[in-house]
């Protein structure tokens, strides 16, 4: 029961690192950032995000801005989904995948103009995915990329409540966005481009700003009675809501039908990075496949425990923990594709307490009906 | 604050009052602190032998897993039903609804080698000041 992570001078601090120090937050050192774990307890701020509203930093992710006549034809060629069929004002969930069809990065892809992109990426692949974007840039002609992680703030505003709390600050530009959607406006003052996007399973919006308005923008929405929201509960939420985390979930090791993305592989679109590989593999079928499941006996899954039936380890747990909503624990893991039908049971090694568990529908969680989510 | 009558281990566990050689075992209000919000126990059944500073059992909050090691030797006399029910009890009532084990204890002079609360509450500013 020590006291935790030791910080690093190192670790990168977001604009709004004093104001989460003033809110009590307690931070943790996550993809070389200092962030908020909590600022009063996760399970409340799991709770707020479901029933109202929450509010997280999220200026951790990388941010990319890809521009100019060739904007189009490289992120055509980049990524597995149909960037025609992305029209402006719309934003959608994405992958980079390798030439052997492994996971790059999972990420948003928005579109702002004929000719205007920005991708938000995992704050653990940053470097790797402007290497990556830098790598294909030689095959396009007038195409401009830039990183705007540093010079930008976003922020994730999420819950039932936020669509009409938006209303009092900028009309009804933001309740009127339909999911996915994204467009830039002001905020009282503040210029900033809005989603209504989330990693939380919950009807809400993402804002991306210049750094300069951090404090402003964040003191805005914590007035509008959001409560300020850290990583743990961004984790249970996004657990919920059978999202996948990079580095957990998926990595280049894994591809996407393996990690049931396949819906992201539009082959019918021509050639891309991974095109060939992600057809063969897509043709031969997979062996192991990801399954959501939630516990039958006493014990908590988590990230790293063995998944064992008839004695034999037949996978492992890739994220797993307590989900507040529903009151029980969850987890996602890898099985052989004989084991991925609701309803099959197999075994949690929970150190090294063999724990029953069964596989279950995803998403574990879905909004109330008339939420948007 | 901590209760006057009680002893405490450097692991963040105490040991609450004893009448008849009979004493309650739980996690200080630091420990349940510096874990958030408890969602699981792990505990020994009924009958269990329990040794001072030996790992008797764990406890599980949304982010994390600690061990739980006994402050004092003894064998266990009754599991709190209600945390087993609501392991948040431990959050919100850790010297009182919170407690895990009623245990007898086998030699009281084991008490000696814990700490009062006046001495835990100084030796905590030490370690949270490190």
């Amino acid at each position: 029961m020590g006291r935790g992570i030791e910080m690093e001078k190192t670790l990168k601090r977001t604009p709004l690192y004093s104001s989460h120090l003033a809110l009590g937050a307690r931070l943790t050192a996550f993809a070389g950032w200092e962030m908020p774990v909590t600022y009063t307890s996760i399970i409340e701020e799991h709770q707020a995000v479901r029933s109202r509203a929450g509010l997280f930093d999220v200026s951790h992710l990388a941010r990319f801005q890809i521009r100019g006549k060739g904007a189009e034809s490289f992120l055509q060629r980049l990524i597995t989904t149909d960037v025609r069929r992305l029209v402006q004002g719309r934003c959608c969930y994405t992958l980079l995948c390798k030439e052997d069809g492994g996971i790059v990065d999972d990420m948003m892809l928005f579109r702002l103009g004929e000719d205007a992109f920005w991708l938000v990426s995992n704050a653990a692949n940053r470097a790797k995915v402007w290497e990556w974007l830098n790598r294909w840039k030689s095959t396009v002609d007038q195409l401009s990329l830039q990183d705007i992680s540093e010079e930008t703030i976003m922020m994730a505003y999420q819950g039932p409540s936020t669509a009409r709390h938006l209303d009092s600050l900028c009309g009804e530009t933001c309740s009127l966005l339909p999911r996915f959607g994204c467009t830039q406006t002001k905020l009282e003052r503040y210029e900033v481009l809005v989603a209504r996007t989330g990693y939380t399973g919950e009807d809400g919006f993402e804002f991306v700003a210049s750094s300069t308005d951090a404090l402003p923008l964040w003191n805005l929405l914590l007035q509008m009675g959001a409560k300020p929201c850290g990583l743990g509960a961004r984790d249970s939420l996004r657990l919920e809501a059978g999202l996948l985390l990079y580095g957990n979930d998926i990595d280049e090791g894994i591809n996407p039908y393996q990690a049931r993305l396949g819906r992201l592989v539009h082959l019918e679109k021509g050639d891309f990075v991974g095109h060939q590989a992600l057809k063969t593999i897509k043709e031969a079928g997979i062996k192991q496949c990801l399954v959501g499941f939630e516990m039958i006996g006493r014990g908590i899954a988590r990230s790293g425990h063995p998944i064992l039936a008839s004695d034999q380890e037949i996978g492992r747990v890739t994220s797993g923990g307590y989900a507040p909503s529903l009151r029980r624990s969850i987890g996602l893991g890898y099985v052989p594709t004989l084991y991925t039908a609701s309803g099959t049971r197999f075994l949690v090694g929970v150190r090294g307490r063999p724990v029953e568990a069964q596989v279950t529908i995803l998403p574990f969680y879905r909004p109330q009906a008339g939420g948007q989510g | 604050m901590n209760p006057q009558n009680f002893r405490y281990s450097k692991e963040h566990e105490w040991v609450g009052p004893v009448s008849n050689g009979v004493a309650l075992i739980g996690i200080t209000e630091y420990a349940e602190k510096e874990l958030g919000d408890i969602v699981f126990l792990d505990l020994p059944p009924v009958g269990s032998q329990i040794q001072q500073y030996k790992k008797l059992g764990e406890v599980e909050s949304v982010k994390a897993v600690s061990d739980i090691c006994s402050p004092v030797s003894g064998v266990v006399l009754e599991i709190n039903p209600s945390v087993m029910e609501h392991p948040e009890l431990v959050n919100t009532e850790p010297y009182v609804g919170g407690w895990l084990l009623k245990v007898t204890l086998a030699d009281l002079k084991e008490l000696d080698n814990l700490m009062t609360a006046e001495e835990y509450e100084a030796w905590l500013t030490q370690v949270s000041t490190k």
